[in-house]
C-alpha cells in the first residue's frame, strides 16, 4: 500500500489553496499553477509505472479495512485518464496566459482549474460510489465558477441552465446511490460488485443500472440528455471550453464504463443493449448537429457528442476488442479535443469571429495554423496513421465480433461526417479569398500556437506509438473485462 | 414509518418538480432546495429506519441505528447548501444583468444562424 495514487489529487488541491493567497499577483499565480500541474503530472507518470509493474494500487483511507472505509483505487484505466487530464490541463493553462485576460486571472481562474482537476482526478481514482458523488460535486462546483467567470450576459444566461441541469442530475445521483445502498448494503464499488454477483442482478438492480445511466448520461451527454451541452459549452471562453470538452464529459463516460463493467454484468442483454442503442443515437444526433451549424464552436462541440457515442458503443460490446478500442479512443479524444479547441481558439482570435461565413483565406496569412489544424482534423476523423484510427478500428472489430453489424457501419459512416464537418471549417476558414482581418498581435498569436502545436504533436505520437502503448491498454482492458482483478485488489488485502 | 416517509419524499419531489418547471428564477432555486431535501430524506429512509441504540459497540446491543446514511446525509447537505448558495448568487447576478427573472426571456442563443 502506497500513497502515490493520492498525489495527482492532492497536489492540485494544495496548490489551489496556495493560489488563493496570491489573488492580485498574476505572474505568481501562473508560475505556481504550472509548478503544481507539472508536479502532479510527474506523480501520475510514477503511478503509471508502478501500476504497470505491480498491478492495481489501493489505498484505504484511515487504514479501515476495505468495505468499511473509503478506498481509493487506481487501475490502469484511471491512471491513464489521470495522466491525460494533467497533460491537457498543463497545456490549457499555458494557453490561458495569453488568451484569458488578466481580469479573469485575478478572479480565481487558476484555483478554479486546479480545484476542477482535483475533482476530475478524484472521480477517476475513487473506489467508493458515494465518494464518487462527492468528487463529482467538487469538479462541478469548480466548473460552475469557470463557466460563469467573467459574468458576460450570455455566460450568465447559459450557466444558470448548466447549473440547474447539474443540480437535478446530482440529486438523482444521490437518490440512485440511496437505492443501491438499500439493496446491497454497501458503498464500496468492489464490494457492490461482489454483492450483486451473490444476488444475481434481480430487476431492481437493473432499474438502478438505468438510473445510473441517466445520471452519468447527463454528465457525459448521451443522446436524449445532451440538450444542455451545446448552449452551455459555447458560453465560456475557449480555454475553459477546451477543459470542459476534454475532461468533464469524459468523467461521465468513465463512470458509465466503470459501473457497466464492474456492477451490471449479469444482465447485459438488457442494460448493455440500451447503452448501445443510445450510443448509436448519440452519434447520429451529434452528426446532425455537427453538420447543421456554421459556427466554429458549435461544430466542434457537436463532435464531442459524436465521440461520446463512439466510446460508449465500444464499451457496450463487452468484448476485448470493443473495450480496448473504447479506451484507446477515450484517451485519443481527450488529447485531440484539447488540441482542436485550442486551434479553433486561435482561429477565432485572429479572425475575431466564430462565424464561418465571415472568414476565409487564412492559409495565405497563417499557414502554420492551417497545417496543424489539418493534421488535428485528420486525427479527429481517424485517418491512419494518426491517433483515432486504431481506436475506431478496434471498436468496429469488437462490434463485428459481437454481431452488431449495423452499429459498426454507423460508426464507420460517422467518421466520414466528422471528416466532412471539420474539413468544412478548413475550407471556409483557410481557402478562398482573404477577408480583412482585425488587427491582432503577432506575438501573442505565436504564443498561443505553442501549446496547441505540442498537443497536436502529442496526439500524433499517440497514434504512431500505438505499438508501445499496447501493454498499458491491455492492462486497462483486462481490469474492465475481468472484475475479479479489481475486486481482489480492493478486498483481497 | 417508512410509508409516511415515502409519502413525504414524494410530496417534496412533486413540489420541487413543479417549482423547477416554473418560469421565475427564484422559484427554481427554491425548487432545487426542495429536491435535495427530498433526496436527503430518501437516503435516510433507504438505510432503514428504526434502531433505538446508538451505533456504538457494546455488549448485548442488537437494535442499533445504521450510522452510514447519516454520514452520507451530512455530506450531501453540506454540498447542497454550498450549491444553493452559489445558485442564489448566480440568480441575483443574472437578474441584475438581464433585468428579468423570467426564464422564458433567457432562452435562445443570439449568436447562431
Amino acid at each position: 500500500m502506497i500513497n502515490l495514487l493520492l498525489f495527482p489529487i492532492i497536489i492540485p488541491f494544495l496548490f489551489a489553496i496556495l493560489l488563493l493567497f496570491f489573488k492580485e499577483n498574476v505572474m505568481m499565480q501562473r508560475i505556481i499553477t504550472v509548478i503544481g500541474v507539472t508536479l502532479g503530472l510527474i506523480a501520475s507518470f510514477f503511478l503509471l509505472i508502478t501500476i504497470r509493474t505491480e498491478g492495481v494500487q489501493v489505498v484505504t483511507l484511515g487504514s479501515w479495512p476495505a468495505p468499511f472505509g473509503i478506498s481509493m483505487v487506481s487501475d490502469m484505466l484511471s491512471a491513464l485518464l489521470v495522466t491525460t487530464t494533467l497533460i491537457i490541463t498543463l497545456f490549457v493553462v499555458i494557453y490561458s496566459f495569453t488568451s484569458i485576460g488578466t481580469e479573469r486571472e485575478r478572479f480565481f481562474y487558476y484555483p478554479g482549474i486546479l480545484f476542477m482537476v482535483t475533482g476530475v482526478n478524484g472521480a477517476f481514482t475513487t473506489g467508493d460510489i458515494f465518494n464518487m458523488f462527492v468528487f463529482f460535486e467538487v469538479l462541478l462546483i469548480a466548473s460552475y465558477l469557470l463557466i460563469v467567470l467573467g459574468g458576460e450576459k450570455k455566460q450568465l444566461r447559459e450557466s444558470i441552465k448548466y447549473i440547474l441541469v447539474n443540480i437535478v442530475s446530482s440529486a438523482l445521483f444521490v437518490i440512485t446511490v440511496a437505492y443501491l445502498y438499500s439493496v446491497v448494503g454497501t458503498l464500496n464499488m468492489a464490494d457492490i460488485s461482489v454483492k450483486i454477483t451473490e444476488i444475481g442482478q434481480p430487476g431492481i438492480i437493473t432499474v438502478i443500472a438505468v438510473l445510473l445511466l441517466i445520471v452519468f448520461g447527463i454528465k457525459g451527454s448521451i443522446f436524449p440528455l445532451y440538450f444542455w451541452l451545446p448552449g452551455s459549452y459555447a458560453a465560456p471562453p475557449i480555454p475553459v471550453l477546451a477543459l470542459f470538452g476534454a475532461l468533464l464529459t469524459k468523467v461521465g463516460i468513465y463512470a458509465i464504463m466503470r459501473t457497466y463493467t464492474l456492477f451490471f454484468i449479469h444482465d447485459t442483454g438488457f442494460t448493455h443493449e440500451i447503452l448501445m442503442v443510445l450510443s448509436i443515437l448519440t452519434i447520429i444526433a451529434g452528426c446532425i448537429g455537427a453538420l447543421a451549424y456554421f459556427d466554429l464552436k458549435q461544430i466542434i462541440i457537436y463532435n464531442i457528442v459524436i465521440a461520446v457515442g463512439v466510446i460508449l458503443f465500444g464499451a457496450a460490446q463487452m468484448n476485448e476488442a470493443g473495450i480496448s478500442g473504447a479506451i484507446f479512443y477515450l484517451i485519443h479524444d481527450m488529447l485531440i479535443k484539447g488540441a482542436l479547441f485550442l486551434l479553433i481558439g486561435i482561429i477565432i482570435y485572429v479572425t475575431g469571429t466564430s462565424n464561418l461565413r465571415k472568414m476565409g483565406g487564412l492559409m495565405k496569412t497563417h499557414a502554420p495554423l492551417g497545417w496543424f489544424y489539418l493534421i488535428a482534423a485528420f486525427g479527429l476523423a481517424g485517418i491512419p496513421p494518426l491517433s483515432g484510427f486504431i481506436g475506431k478500428l478496434l471498436i468496429a472489430q469488437g462490434a463485428f465480433q459481437a454481431g452488431n453489424l449495423w452499429g459498426s457501419i454507423i460508426i464507420l459512416a460517422s467518421s466520414l461526417v466528422v471528416l466532412l464537418s471539420v474539413m468544412r471549417i478548413f475550407i471556409y476558414a483557410f481557402w478562398g479569398e482573404p477577408v480583412g482581418l482585425p488587427k491582432t498581435e503577432r506575438k501573442s498569436y505565436a504564443k498561443l500556437m505553442i501549446p496547441a502545436i505540442v498537443l497536436v504533436v502529442l496526439s500524433i505520437l499517440y497514434g504512431l506509438g500505438t505499438e508501445w502503448l499496447i501493454p498499458y491498454m491491455t492492462d486497462a482492458t483486462d481490469v474492465l473485462l475481468d472484475p475479479s482483478i479489481y475486486i481482489n485488489a480492493v478486498l483481497g488485502e | 414509518m417508512e410509508l409516511l416517509m415515502a409519502i413525504l419524499i414524494g410530496v417534496l419531489f412533486t413540489a420541487a418538480v413543479y417549482l423547477i418547471l416554473s418560469r421565475s428564477l427564484i422559484k427554481i432555486v427554491i425548487g432545487t432546495g426542495l429536491l435535495s431535501h427530498g433526496a436527503h430524506l430518501l437516503i435516510l429512509t433507504m438505510g432503514g429506519l428504526g434502531g433505538a441504540s446508538p451505533p456504538v459497540l457494546a455488549e448485548g446491543v442488537t437494535d442499533f441505528a445504521d450510522p452510514l446514511p447519516q454520514a452520507l446525509i451530512l455530506t450531501a447537505i453540506v454540498i447542497s447548501f454550498g450549491v444553493t448558495a452559489f445558485m442564489l448568487v448566480m440568480a441575483y447576478r443574472a437578474y441584475a444583468v438581464h433585468k428579468t427573472d423570467d426564464m422564458n426571456q433567457m432562452k435562445g442563443n443570439d449568436e447562431h444562424d
